[in-house]
């Protein structure tokens, strides 16, 4: 009988930093910067602190990566690497040390310093007999929409304005938010008119490539009080990984993630959820492509299979809409500094729980859920946590 | 002496064509008529090569094949064989006998002729020939206009003969009109009059009529006379009417040159290709080449000639083109102009141990299929997970048969035209590919015009080049639509 993390472990304090192409900023300010507004937001320093995970996927190897840039005195760090969902993993190590009762008080910090590649997007994936096709973030994503459009008969047009909608809704709220790396609203129009990346992904279907920084000061759920009047609690908090099986047979139909899928069943299961649409109040998820967002929401059963495009229409996901998605701006305005994301993800649900997100405040919220994907979606590990009061 | 002969024929001309005008638009000077055949980027002489050869064993065991000659004065190796790795793509056992027979325009009639030996004196039953070649003129030259990229193959053996190769005569000659040394990236040549009095006009009659006279025939007694022309096409009519062939006789040299240009070593097998599409049983072909001398070759067709099997052959791929509508293109794909790098990731370094160990799954295209629930599988390689030990489907562990990928149709099951990739003919059409009889894999779909890319759209595979890194050609295989 496998155990539970429901209300076992409670975030005390986040923090992080402003997420964009930082060229004045070394990995070790941002780091700094993201744990010291953990510490001081949950009231600790860095003494109270047993252990420490830490996720990145480029800028980092071993518990140095952040022990040297804050010269933590002979602490057990662990780094993890998951891929893209690598912050919510640090996250996982930190809060089942603490479920496990070995740790009272752990920190999980995230962080990614892409643009110091001089690159345009994010370093590929090859294999040493170069023979891998030439792959690209955007294009691997793409194949998915290519594949969603036709599954569903939507036109080209039809495909790309139902995608425009979900970057102008993300546009809209990373434009109120000081912290996100783009912040500029956008119309339909705009995003229709963008040059091509892959097809039929264009510039704005893709979400930022950014450096920054996150990070979670998590205790037992007993003591967290004594932090704080408002600790946030981990309800569930599961992860999934693929076979990869769909890249070598027909079956796959790369129009859902199935690691997706079952992790949020997992997760609803963990949390006692019973209807996700009704009951999560909200949700960062995964929008690392305007496409992951569209078959997110029928992932975690927020739509029903093929049309996430009504309740995109309907603006369900909006701000002021019945199920919020991308609070912050998610991946695709606030930015993805690989590492850092799932615990970025995280920072803004905490604060909308504690009633501290200004003027994307939504009313009320319960329960928010997190969607972490590293890899394509034919090979992810995909992590979904819930957290709520 | 045992009859051989030819028992089977393949051809490859690249998709892509260029009219000349574009040659004399770009640099002034005259335009010669028609259009010439460009390589892609990614094709050479050994990817060549392997089209005719797969052309060529159309229906065929290769297994049964004994040995494999690569022709061509365009190696892409100066030490390392081609037909080498031709073997392993074309599945040949591993006792068959490779060579690669270079620096001559007439490599792939020798070639024929050594093949031949082989088989008279019993040390092999068939042999595979290509000839193929991809040669480089400096640009703004009347070469650039005439040379064209192509490839052949023949396979040479005593069953199933379709031409009989009754005699044969070479003679040698150090005249080369053309030559390029280990330090020429361009083809040299001298003044084309005196090459062409003193070489052509001389050696090739010398040749041909040493032949009618080894085995006492006459002009009279060939249906054809096949024999590669030079850049100036009247000296070809000069060479037959010289030797007393009527003009009817002749296979006219100008069709092949004014849709692919001259092909180098392969230029003469290509044109013997295009005789034996056309030949009737009992007709008697005198086959000649020139270069640093010249071979001549005696076939007289058999009743097989109408039983072979379909292919491609040098017809199905005349008329199959793209054209190319400038001339920047031409330089980006030859690698003439120093260009601006793409804002992306190097492609890391080979790793010989890691393309060795899987030479099978890369040259080969061999897969595996599932004993336990019969689902054919590829996997061309992402981080980790090659060799496939476990099945995808249902986890059967090394309980598998070979599977070989390479003659498999497939549909596009969805696609991406990825302008973010570094590539050199963006964009990088890449696609998921559903095999016909199970098995799916990702591949770069290449000899594509990106138009016309569509999801369910039938693609076979082409053997290409996809890296050069460290004086390694790093072959590979790739989707084309199927046509």
């Amino acid at each position: 009988m496998p155990g539970s993390i429901k209300d076992k472990v409670a975030i005390i304090g986040m923090g992080c930093t402003r997420f964009g192409e930082l060229w004045d900023k070394g990995p070790s300010d941002l780091i700094v910067e993201a744990v010291n507004e953990a510490y001081a937001d949950a009231g600790v320093e860095e003494k109270d602190i047993e252990a420490v995970w830490v996720g990145t996927l480029f800028s980092g190897f071993g518990g140095r990566s952040v022990s040297e840039p804050l010269r933590m005195q002979y602490k057990p760090v662990t780094r993890v690497e998951n891929a893209c969902g690598s912050g919510t993993e640090a996250v996982r190590g930190a809060s089942y040390a603490i479920a496990a009762g070995i740790h009272d008080v752990c920190l999980a910090v995230g962080f990614e310093k892409l643009k110091d590649a001089g690159l345009s997007g994010v370093p590929g994936m090859q294999n040493r007999t170069n023979t891998h096709y030439e792959q690209t973030m955007p294009g691997i994503f793409a194949i998915m929409a290519t594949r969603y459009f036709d599954r569903y008969s939507l036109s080209p047009e039809d495909g790309k304005t139902m995608l425009a909608k979900i970057s102008v809704k993300s546009h809209h709220n990373g434009f109120l938010n000081p912290k996100a790396h783009l912040r500029r609203e956008l119309t339909v129009e705009q995003v229709l008119n963008a040059p091509i990346i892959a097809w039929p992904l264009g510039l704005f279907d893709c979400c930022g490539v950014s450096d920054g920084a996150a990070a979670a000061v998590v205790t037992r759920a007993d003591m967290a009080k004594k932090f704080r009047p408002d600790p946030v609690y981990i309800k569930a908090l599961q992860i999934c990984t693929s076979p990869t099986s769909g890249r070598l047979t027909t079956d796959y139909d790369y129009t859902h993630v199935e690691e997706a899928y079952r992790a949020g069943i997992a997760a609803y299961a963990e949390a006692g959820v019973n209807n996700p649409r009704k009951e999560i109040s909200m949700a960062e998820v995964h929008d690392c492509f305007s496409i992951t967002e569209a078959v997110t929401m029928e992932d975690l059963q927020f739509s029903p299979r093929g049309r996430v495009r009504e309740d995109i229409e309907a603006g369900v996901f909006n701000l002021d809409g019945e199920l919020p998605v991308q609070p912050d701006g998610g991946l695709k305005c606030f930015g993805h500094p690989i590492g850092a994301s799932g615990i970025r993800m995280l920072y803004e649900l905490y604060l909308q729980l504690q009633g501290r997100a200004d003027k994307r405040q939504i009313k009320d919220p319960k329960l928010g859920l997190t969607h972490n994907m590293g890899n394509e979606p034919y090979a992810p590990t995909v992590s979904v946590a819930i957290v709520g009061l | 002496m045992a009859k051989a002969g030819i028992s089977s024929y393949g051809a490859y001309i690249p998709w892509h064509r260029m009219d000349r005008g574009l040659f004399a638009n770009a640099w002034g000077g005259f335009a010669i008529p028609g259009e010439k055949a460009i390589a892609n980027y990614d094709e050479d002489s050994v990817t060549m090569a392997v089209a005719a050869a797969m052309d060529c064993l159309s229906g065929l065991d290769a297994h049964k094949v004994d040995g494999l000659f690569f022709a061509s004065t365009t190696s892409p190796y100066k030490e390392k064989q081609c037909s080498a790795i031709m073997a392993l793509t074309l599945d040949l056992r591993r006792d068959a006998r490779t060579a690669d027979i270079t620096t001559s325009l007439r490599s792939g009639t020798t070639a024929m002729g050594l093949a031949l030996d082989s088989i008279r004196a019993g040390t092999a039953e068939s042999v595979l020939v290509t000839a193929s070649d991809s040669r480089l003129a400096a640009p703004g030259g009347m070469l650039e206009q005439t040379l064209g990229d192509g490839a052949a193959a023949v396979l040479l053996g005593n069953e199933d003969v379709i031409a009989e190769i009754t005699d044969s005569y070479s003679i040698s000659d150090d005249l080369a009109g053309t030559w390029r040394s280990y330090e020429d990236t361009f083809v040299r040549s001298w003044e084309e009059r005196m090459v062409l009095d003193e070489g052509y006009l001389k050696i090739l009659p010398e040749t041909m009529a040493g032949l009618m006279k080894k085995c006492g025939l006459g002009p009279k007694d060939f249906a054809r006379v096949v024999f590669d022309p030079p850049g100036d096409l009247r000296r070809h009519g000069r060479v037959a009417a010289g030797l007393g062939f009527e003009p009817s006789q002749v296979q006219d040299p100008l069709n092949l040159f004014m849709k692919v240009g001259i092909t180098g070593a392969a230029m003469a097998p290509m044109m013997l290709i295009a005789a034996l599409e056309e030949a009737k049983p009992g007709e008697r072909i005198l086959f000649a080449c020139f270069g640093n001398g010249a071979d001549a070759f005696a076939l007289e067709v058999t009743e097989a000639v109408e039983k072979i099997g379909e292919r491609r052959g040098l017809k199905g791929c005349l008329d199959s083109k793209r054209m190319l509508d400038n001339y920047q293109t031409y330089l980006r794909w030859r690698d003439l102009v120093p260009q601006e790098a793409a804002r992306r990731p190097e492609k890391q370094h080979i790793s010989l141990s890691a393309v060795w160990r899987e030479r099978r799954v890369i040259l080969g295209l061999w897969g595996i299929k599932c004993r336990r629930c019969g689902t054919p599988q590829y996997d061309n390689g992402a981080m980790s997970t090659t060799p496939i030990r476990v099945c995808a489907v249902c986890q059967a562990q090394d309980d598998f048969d070979d599977y070989c990928f390479a003659r498999r149709k497939g549909t596009v099951f969805s696609y991406t035209q990825d302008r973010l990739a570094a590539v050199v003919d963006p964009p990088a059409s890449v696609v998921l590919v559903d095999f016909e009889g199970g098995g799916r894999a990702f591949f770069d779909l290449t000899d594509r015009d990106p138009d016309e890319l569509e999801v369910g759209m039938p693609v076979e595979m082409t053997f290409r080049k996809v890296h050069f890194d460290r004086g390694l050609s790093n072959y590979f295989w790739k989707a084309k639509p199927a046509r």
